[in-house]
């Protein structure tokens, strides 16, 4: 076999291979969310949303822990964004070229990929070893603990985006420094910032760990913020690995809407996001 | 004024809340390691019983799913940045990335039940026995794949881990790629080379920074991922040089036990455990970090 057949001959077959990757890649996407519908599209039913958490044996649903998911979800989104949304607008607007904002950036992007069972012993730590139980409060302050770099970043790169002549010629007109970031930046890059927060609902929709040991659960139906509550991933861990066939269900149909609940979510973002751009 | 110092307020906020982690890490592991000392870093012993705890099989099985997941998911997720700047029709590149993309959305504990349930059964009957037939006559491998397939353990772990990471050396080593100045590719396709010669020695040395850059931030991904692991791992506190066999890791341990944990010692020791696992993650998160700095300010 003479060179240039060789040469041809590795080029097709790393290329073949780089197709077979991706068609793995798409194939395995395919195959997750079809194992989720074949596993808990047959159960699901209005009974998912309008009743408890059943006892092993009894027919129920999920409503404690769905409700609780969307308290604790509020909840740190209500906590965290104002944090994030202000931090980001530090970094691009008042600190551009200033030393915190360096070191802010970079820590910032390391707690927005350390391990999130790091931040549920943290929040055991400084909230519920002190309180001595369990809180959907402490809960809640985990969850926005995952919330904050998420939102930090997203606010810190839309703002940046935005052409340094929109800012001027807001000044130009008198308008002092917090209003042109409130009444221009803020409006332009909009799109972009809640782009940031439907991310970081999705990412937190599907948090486990940092809830196990901070809202931990609760089989009766609770919106006391005070005591252990109940939350859909924690309801699904505990329930996947119970021996029991129809807690096994549940989980199943649970999982099935977390997931699509995170990608509707993703995909609104990502369409926001281009619309965005594109405008 | 006002608005100015709120916002700088909240800047430093972040920075509080990394060193609060530090701190309160270091303060509740304290008491495991006045107890063990150094001893619990290469001590194997898991005993809540006695009181006696090491962290080694924990961190040995950390390292081993991650290696796994490594191996697997960095040939994988280059292969699918080639694929996606080299060869996909343009109209197809947006669809592909967003769908490989999609695949870092899932929750972790779906890949969770879904590698308990659905991958797990599918190992045991198929890869496992496959390879323990192969590798059972070779000297050294024989003892690597030893042991009856249970389904779950190490190597499921590691391929679920190689899953979820994929779409991040993906999509960070198709954005390097894609920074690549088309003249210097344009000028390896005019001298002749062929598409792989091109990768290889214009797209790869030209990227590598920002490449290396992604992998450690899998790599960080895989070392800290929880639920995923915790459903698949095992969870056996034992080293065994055989991946077929269960294991655990930090962060499975941590999540089994904690709520169950009773008395000081063993809090502290799970505690004294997350300590370990954040101070290597910083490690790897902030090497990567700088990496990907570096190779940003050569782009933008």
């Amino acid at each position: 076999m003479n060179l240039y057949s060789r040469r041809r001959l590795r080029n097709r077959v790393v290329l073949l291979l780089s197709v077979g990757a991706t068609v793995i890649g798409l194939g395995w996407l395919v195959l997750i969310l079809g194992t989720l519908v074949y596993q808990g599209l047959s159960g699901l039913s209005l009974a998912v949303f309008t009743e408890m958490t059943p006892p092993p044996g009894a027919d129920g649903g999920l409503l404690n822990p769905i409700i609780g998911s969307l308290m604790l979800t509020i909840l740190a989104v209500a906590i965290g964004t104002p944090i994030g949304i202000m931090a980001g607008t530090y970094m691009a607007e008042y600190g551009k070229y200033a030393k915190l904002t360096v070191v802010v950036r970079f820590i910032n992007d390391i707690l927005l990929s350390a391990p999130s069972i790091v931040v549920g012993l943290f929040v055991y730590e400084i909230l519920v070893a002190p309180m001595g139980h369990f809180s959907g409060w402490a809960g809640a302050v985990a969850l926005a603990l995952i919330v904050i770099p998420v939102v930090v970043r997203t606010t810190e790169d839309m703002l940046l985006l935005l052409p340094k002549e929109l800012r001027e010629s807001a000044t130009s007109l008198g308008l002092p420094r917090a209003y042109v970031i409130r009444f221009v930046s803020y409006r332009a890059a909009r799109a972009g910032i809640i782009t940031g927060v439907l991310l970081a609902i999705a990412r937190i929709s599907g948090e486990t760990a940092p809830l196990l040991f901070t809202a931990l659960n609760n089989q009766f139906f609770s919106t006391n913020l005070n005591a252990p509550i109940s939350s859909l991933p924690v309801v699904i861990f505990q329930f996947a690995l119970s021996p029991y066939a129809d807690w096994q269900k549940l989980a199943w149909i649970g999982a099935l809407i977390i997931t699509f609940a995170v990608l509707a979510l993703s995909i609104t973002a990502r369409a926001l996001s281009a619309s965005g751009k594109s405008s | 004024m006002l608005f100015h110092h709120s916002t700088r307020a909240a800047a430093i906020l972040v920075l509080i809340i990394l060193s609060g982690v530090i701190i309160a890490l270091i303060q509740g592991s304290l008491p495991a390691l006045q107890a063990f000392g150094f001893n619990f870093l290469i001590e194997e012993r898991w005993n809540p019983v006695t009181e006696r705890f090491g962290a080694l099989a924990p961190i040995y099985g950390t390292l081993v799913t991650s290696l796994i997941a490594m191996l697997i998911a960095v040939p994988l997720g280059l292969l699918i940045a080639l694929f996606l700047t080299e060869l996909c029709p343009p109209w197809l590149r947006r669809p592909i990335g967003v769908a490989i993309e999609l695949l870092a959305g899932i929750p972790s504990i779906i890949y969770g039940i879904w590698g308990l349930f659905a991958f797990a059964p599918f190992l045991q009957r198929t890869l496992q026995p496959f390879l323990i037939d192969i590798f059972g006559s070779i000297p050294v491998l024989s003892s690597v794949f030893e042991g009856p397939p249970y389904g779950i353990g190490m190597l499921t772990a590691g391929l679920i881990l190689a899953v979820m990471v994929l779409p991040f050396v993906a999509s960070i080593s198709r954005d390097v790629f894609e920074a690549v100045p088309p003249v210097l590719k344009e000028a390896a396709y005019g001298v002749g080379c062929t598409t792989w010669e091109v990768v290889r020695n214009v797209v790869l040395p030209y990227a590598r920074v920002g490449v290396i850059g992604g992998v450690m931030l899998g790599l960080g991904r895989a070392l800290g991922e929880t639920m995923a692991v915790t459903f698949v791992i095992g969870n056996a506190h034992r080293i065994s040089a055989s991946i077929l066999a269960p294991g655990t890791t930090i962060s499975a341990t941590i999540a089994n036990e904690f709520t169950e944990a009773v008395g000081d010692i063993y809090t502290s020791a799970l505690i004294a455990l997350g300590l370990i696992l954040f101070a290597i993650t910083f490690i790897v998160l902030a090497a990567a970090r700088l990496m990907l700095m570096r190779i940003e300010r050569r782009v933008g």
